[in-house]
């Protein structure tokens, strides 16, 4: 199954912010994180997941800071914010309403179009 | 292949991929720091599942994506390094002749903007003579100049048709006012338009500067950008014009020659109006040298224009002595806090939002705050002559202006305040900065519209 580009890029926010609200990670294990979560359905090109990233720093959701991987190498390390938990519980209502629309709609006409008709 | 000789060939062939990646300009180098990170673990994890490194590293290289679309995404988060995109990303040969047309076109317009100031004179218009003819070069002076400057955006841009009318809108307008206004009285308030005029078209050229999307703030913030970057160009271009001149009259006087006459009449004129698109063309097509200078410039001035207003408050302070408010004083005033708002709007333009607060932002908070208590002495100067002496045009301007000015840098301090205490991140202090920007505009076009007709022509 694809899910649609347009599907993925508006997913791809409030996703990210839910992963680094389990703690602080950086970019690979975010992507990798995204993976999992969805049974790698939900794809991007990876170097995609940066720009987002800071973006999501410059509006102050998270905060980002300089560590070491385990080789000893500089990485960057992402935390939310308390400003970003607030915009993330925001976005959490909103997709929660989109979510029960479709159900709502979906539970009377699903089984007309899974039978094709 | 020993395990050794196959480590050497990952770290050439991601060294080589650093170094094609560092070459996308819209991506700087900790980006790529962090991109190769992303690489690295990339390929550990697949070397894990049992791929060599040659496999690893080319699925690693794909799943990142291609780079001049990953170099794209990076240009558009960080719109103030768009530019560097536009720079690299053109075939050779199409950029270097879009250059040249940019050139030919800047040039030409210059010229025009030159010759179109010296038609007046056809007319019997005199631009030396100080009487009723050097009002008209007062009143139409930004025509000369500011047309043109939107014509050039408007060619470069591309504006659409829609866009170019509306662009044209605003200098209808502002050429019929500025005309069919009777010099009543004293003049005060041709006086007063003849000086707003220039700050209201100069917005309006950042309609076409935006390409009509002067709604966006990242593009507002662009256009403060280049205007800063075009005063300093300006400025560099005044320099070397005034030595220029000098040079000239002294040669031609050594051979008997008087030359005065032909600088003041044409060299100054021509010259003052065509550096205007002569230094706008350079801000673009020079920009990497300006954006290093740029800079430079405000980390000097920024401390001294502080010491500066700390001194003067001292000095209020310490022989209590307050600000006598004279007309020349009211505007030196004026240009004082316009110059430190300057400096501040384009500080703010070159700052990297994702950069904590250092040093040099304490002493930014330093200047608002210095410069709000100067304001707030200086309205209550103005406010004093008004009850004393009543409502004139002049102060009336003073003291909207003054108010203006007093609501940004009073919201600047707090909005800085708060990012200095770690308690908001800095694009709200941009944000503030750019949606101010209308206010501007509309105070500058209210006082050229309805002043006339407020103070009945004074």
């Amino acid at each position: 199954m694809d899910i649609g580009k347009d599907l993925v890029a508006a997913s791809a926010t409030p996703l990210v912010m839910a992963i680094l609200s389990e703690g602080s990670s950086y970019g690979y294990a975010i992507n990798k994180r995204v993976g999992e979560l969805s049974g790698g359905e939900i794809q991007w090109m990876d170097g995609m997941l940066y720009p987002l990233l800071h973006r999501l720093e410059r509006n102050g959701y998270v905060e980002a800071t300089w560590g070491k991987s385990e080789t000893g190498r500089r990485r960057k390390y992402y935390r939310l914010t308390d400003q970003g938990r607030e915009e993330l519980a925001h976005q959490q209502r909103q997709w929660q309403v989109v979510d029960s629309a479709l159900r709502g709609i979906w539970c009377t006409s699903i089984n007309l179009v899974l039978q094709g008709n | 292949m020993s395990t050794l000789e196959m480590t050497q060939k990952l770290e050439e062939r991601i060294n080589e991929w650093r170094a094609y990646l560092d070459q996308h300009r819209a991506i700087q180098s900790v980006d790529a720091e962090e991109l190769e990170d992303h690489l690295r673990s990339q390929v550990k994890t697949l070397g894990e599942v049992g791929l060599d490194d040659d496999e690893a590293f080319f699925v690693a290289v794909k799943r990142l994506g291609d780079l001049d679309s990953l170099s794209k995404e990076f240009a558009r988060e960080y719109s103030e390094r768009l530019w560097k995109q536009l720079v690299v990303s053109p075939g050779g040969d199409e950029a270097a002749s879009d250059a040249k047309r940019n050139a030919i076109v800047a040039v030409g317009l210059a010229i025009a903007a030159g010759i179109s100031i010296k038609v007046p004179e056809l007319f019997g218009y005199n631009l030396e003579e100080p009487d009723d003819s050097l009002n008209f070069y007062i009143r139409n002076f930004s025509f000369f100049v500011l047309p043109f400057l939107a014509g050039y955006f408007a060619w470069k841009r591309g504006l659409g048709k829609v866009n170019r009318m509306w662009l044209a809108v605003p200098f209808v307008i502002a050429a019929l006012v500025m005309n069919l206004l009777p010099a009543g009285g004293e003049g005060h308030t041709v006086m007063l338009a003849a000086i707003h005029i220039p700050i209201a078209l100069w917005l309006t050229v950042g309609f076409a500067y935006t390409n009509g999307h002067w709604r966006n703030h990242d593009q507002r913030m662009n256009y403060v950008r280049f205007s800063g970057e075009c005063f300093i160009y300006y400025t560099l271009i005044a320099l070397g014009g005034g030595v220029l001149v000098m040079s000239m009259m002294f040669i031609f006087n050594s051979i008997g020659l008087n030359a005065e006459e032909f600088a003041e009449s044409w060299v100054l004129p021509c010259g003052v109006v065509g550096a205007v698109l002569i230094s706008s063309w350079l801000v673009e097509a020079k920009q990497s040298i300006i954006e290093n200078l740029a800079p430079v410039l405000t980390r000097l001035f920024t401390p001294l224009f502080t010491v500066l207003l700390l001194a003067f408050l001292g000095t209020i302070i310490l022989t209590g002595s307050s600000i006598n408010i004279e007309r020349e004083a009211l505007i030196g005033f004026d240009l004082l806090l316009v110059l430190v708002l300057g400096l501040l709007l384009y500080s703010i333009s070159v700052r990297d939002p994702h950069t904590p607060p250092g040093v040099f932002d304490v002493l930014q908070f330093l200047l608002v705050v210095s410069a709000l208590v100067v304001d707030m002495l200086a309205l209550w100067a103005i406010t004093d002559r008004i009850s004393e002496f009543g409502f004139s045009p002049n102060k009336v301007a003073a003291l909207g202006e003054n108010l203006i000015l007093l609501v940004n840098l009073g919201w600047s301090a707090v909005l800085y305040g708060r990012f200095l205490m770690k308690r908001s991140a800095f694009t709200p202090v941009e944000r503030w900065q750019t949606s101010y920007i209308p206010v501007y505009a509309a105070w500058a076009w209210f006082v050229v519209l309805l002043f006339p007709i407020i103070f009945n022509f004074q």
